[in-house]
């Protein structure tokens, strides 16, 4: 085997320049899909966490029938007390799960005395929230970043509109389930930044408050935001969560619960999918730059050297060695390319690392993209390139072994 | 026991749809160790002949046996697997494999045909490198030879299978007549050394008579036979 690569390395040497240049057409090949997935997948990732992170929660669970309903937010699908006990006992049984917060969500009234407009709100656990969705924090633009009694943070589209700042008082007007309306004077402790996605322009404000707005006897839990610890066992998890929450029935014998990954809340999940299947069709075109370059390389590499191929047949070379010789060689040119391209899309996504692109997102702007590649997409991307560059020169190189030796011999 | 022995053996080719005979029912003997020449013109058949005898072509009609095999029972495999075992080449245009050294070059026959052990390849290389006064070029590759030194390169690697017969179509056409004495003489020498039997072809009058047994062919047939020296009764 050392002799079939040492011939194929020399006979590579020896067309020096087209060596070069089929390695170079990998390389760029290679490089470009590096590139692409390294600023798309952190453009993907960082969105991911942007919306995990700050408002959805990695998982949601809500009572069955809410997320269907959930334009309008109905009070008459929240989870009872009793139920929610036993779901906050079932998570403190779970070591994937970092964080829970549970929320009562309620669309009602904001008023500022002089001005009147509609407002989202969630009512939350301020330290349950920011350890479910650590990066809220960074969303209050105004005032202190926490969400205290008394108290409500507001999107900053309402602050600007109505012409409101941090101190102000307001009044939250809401319908409670039983149609009697209620409402409750606020301070305004906070004004949000505004984010793409569901829940992206509410308000927060303390559950307790929410409770008295709402007024419920007992609290009845809206949705209850997850965190995990390892977002990767996401999928898991949610197979685990479904699994144990399916034994849970409702006075119908219907399941009482429903679980969503963020996938299941945000339109965002299709942009991402998008991506995926652009770096799929990225890798198509790699395939087809590697098949295309190596197949024509080898061809030729055959066809010059058909009289050396008769010599060698004529001596007694097999031609399952005549064609390990042409295929060592196409994946010889298959790993030159790979290395090259792995080492050039490396220094380029530093640079793309160093110089910080930054784009906007919705009304999110200044976000950094730190473009990353994962070693697995290294593995990947090279075994591609090294496949397609062997069975790009299997058909060249079963030819050669099939050549008959006389009419090798005979050719000029 | 002959080396080679052939009876009415002939060679149909077929150019277009029209059927070429390029061998008329050819009878002949070889016996081992022997130093035989086919000549004549071009297309008489020489080449056709010695493709026949070196497996890499069949016959149309007749028997050939070779070695004790008959050549027309081996299929591709086999053949290549004979060819290796048997039958050393020499060609016209020295056929070298451009990529490889001297040393190389007579080397791959044991390394990618026998499987030969380190050793003992380095002693048969080594041996024969001398044999054919190549082994102070040794490191060279083709391209810094000269034609007659390629051909001596042929020789060896012809020989370092230890054959029991090599074959040589027209070793001598691309050299000059100084340097075609030599080669042939240092065939003879390796005839005398290692007892293998050299069959060549040529249409080169002053080298034929190197030969120690001529067969004459005109279009497809043998049209003589000649023996020097008593060295073949064929």
């Amino acid at each position: 085997m050392g002799n079939l690569f040492k011939i194929a390395l020399r006979n590579l040497r020896r067309y020096r320049r087209r060596t070069v240049l089929t390695a170079s057409l990998i390389a760029i090949g290679v490089l470009f899909v590096l590139a692409f997935v390294a600023v798309s997948g952190s453009f993907k990732n960082m969105i991911i966490g942007q919306i995990t992170d700050s408002m959805l929660g990695h998982l949601q669970i809500h009572r069955k029938g809410y997320v269907a309903s959930i334009d309008n937010l109905p009070l008459t699908l929240n989870i009872k007390p009793e139920a929610m006990a036993k779901l906050e006992k079932m998570f403190q049984g779970m070591p994937e799960i970092a964080a829970y917060s549970p929320r009562i969500k309620f669309g009602g009234m904001f008023s500022s005395f002089t001005e009147t407009t509609n407002i989202r709100l969630n009512g939350v656990y301020p330290e349950k929230e920011l350890k479910t969705v650590p990066l809220l924090a960074s969303r209050i633009l105004e005032g202190e970043k926490a969400i205290r009694k008394g108290e409500v943070v507001i999107p900053e589209l309402i602050a600007r509109g109505m012409k409101l700042n941090v101190g102000d008082t307001i009044v939250i007007i809401a319908t409670n389930k039983d149609g009697s309306v209620n409402g409750k004077q606020l301070r305004i402790g906070g004004v949000l930044e505004s984010a793409t996605g569901p829940g992206g322009r509410d308000g927060y404000l303390h559950i307790e408050d929410a409770v008295e707005i709402l007024r419920m006897d007992a609290m009845e839990i809206s949705e209850i935001a997850l965190r995990l610890k390892d977002f990767g066992r996401l999928d898991a998890v949610y197979s685990t969560l479904n699994t144990m929450l399916s034994g849970e029935v409702n006075k119908q014998g219907k399941p009482a619960f429903e679980v969503h990954t963020w996938e299941g809340l945000s339109p965002f999940f299709n942009i991402a999918r998008m991506i995926d299947v652009m770096t799929f069709f990225i890798k198509l075109m790699l395939i087809a730059i590697v098949l295309v370059s190596i197949m024509n390389v080898m061809i030729m590499a055959v066809y010059e050297r058909i009289r050396e191929i008769g010599t060698i047949s004529a001596i007694g070379t097999m031609p399952g060695k005549i064609l390990s010789m042409f295929l060592i060689e196409g994946f010889c040119l298959g790993v030159f390319g790979a290395i090259i391209g792995n080492a050039a899309g490396l220094i380029v996504v530093l640079i793309l690392k160093v110089v910080k692109i930054t784009f906007e997102f919705g009304r999110q702007t200044g976000l950094v993209l730190t473009p990353a590649i994962d070693a697995s997409e290294i593995l990947v991307v090279s075994l591609i390139v090294i496949g397609v560059a062997i069975i790009g020169s299997l058909q060249p190189a079963f030819k050669a072994s099939r050549m008959e030796p006389i009419k090798a011999l005979r050719h000029v | 026991m002959e080396l080679i022995k052939a009876e009415n053996v002939s060679k149909d080719y077929l150019v277009g749809e029209v059927a070429i005979r390029a061998l008329n029912g050819v009878n002949f003997v070889i016996e081992p160790a022997s130093f035989v020449s086919f000549v004549g013109p071009s297309g008489s058949g020489k080449t056709t002949l010695l493709n026949l005898i070196g497996c890499l072509d069949k016959p149309t009609e007749g028997t050939l046996t070779v070695a004790g095999s008959d050549v027309a029972g081996l299929d591709r495999r086999q053949g290549a697997a004979f060819r290796g075992e048997h039958i050393g080449f020499i060609f016209q245009d020295f056929n070298l494999m451009p990529v490889l050294t001297v040393y190389e070059n007579i080397e791959y026959p044991l390394l990618m045909v026998q499987s030969v052990a380190a050793a003992e390849r380095e002693e048969r290389v080594r041996k024969l490198l001398d044999a054919v006064g190549m082994l102070d070029q040794k490191d060279k590759y083709p391209d810094q030879i000269s034609g007659g030194q390629k051909q001596r390169v042929a020789v060896a690697r012809a020989l370092v299978t230890n054959p029991k017969l090599v074959l040589a179509d027209e070793p001598t056409a691309n050299l000059d007549s100084k340097t075609a004495y030599m080669i042939i003489d240092l065939m003879k020498k390796m005839r005398d050394e290692f007892k293998t039997t050299f069959i060549f072809s040529t249409h080169d009058q002053k080298i034929v008579g190197e030969a120690e047994i001529i067969y004459t062919l005109v279009d497809g047939a043998i049209a003589g036979r000649q023996a020097k020296g008593g060295n073949g009764n064929g």
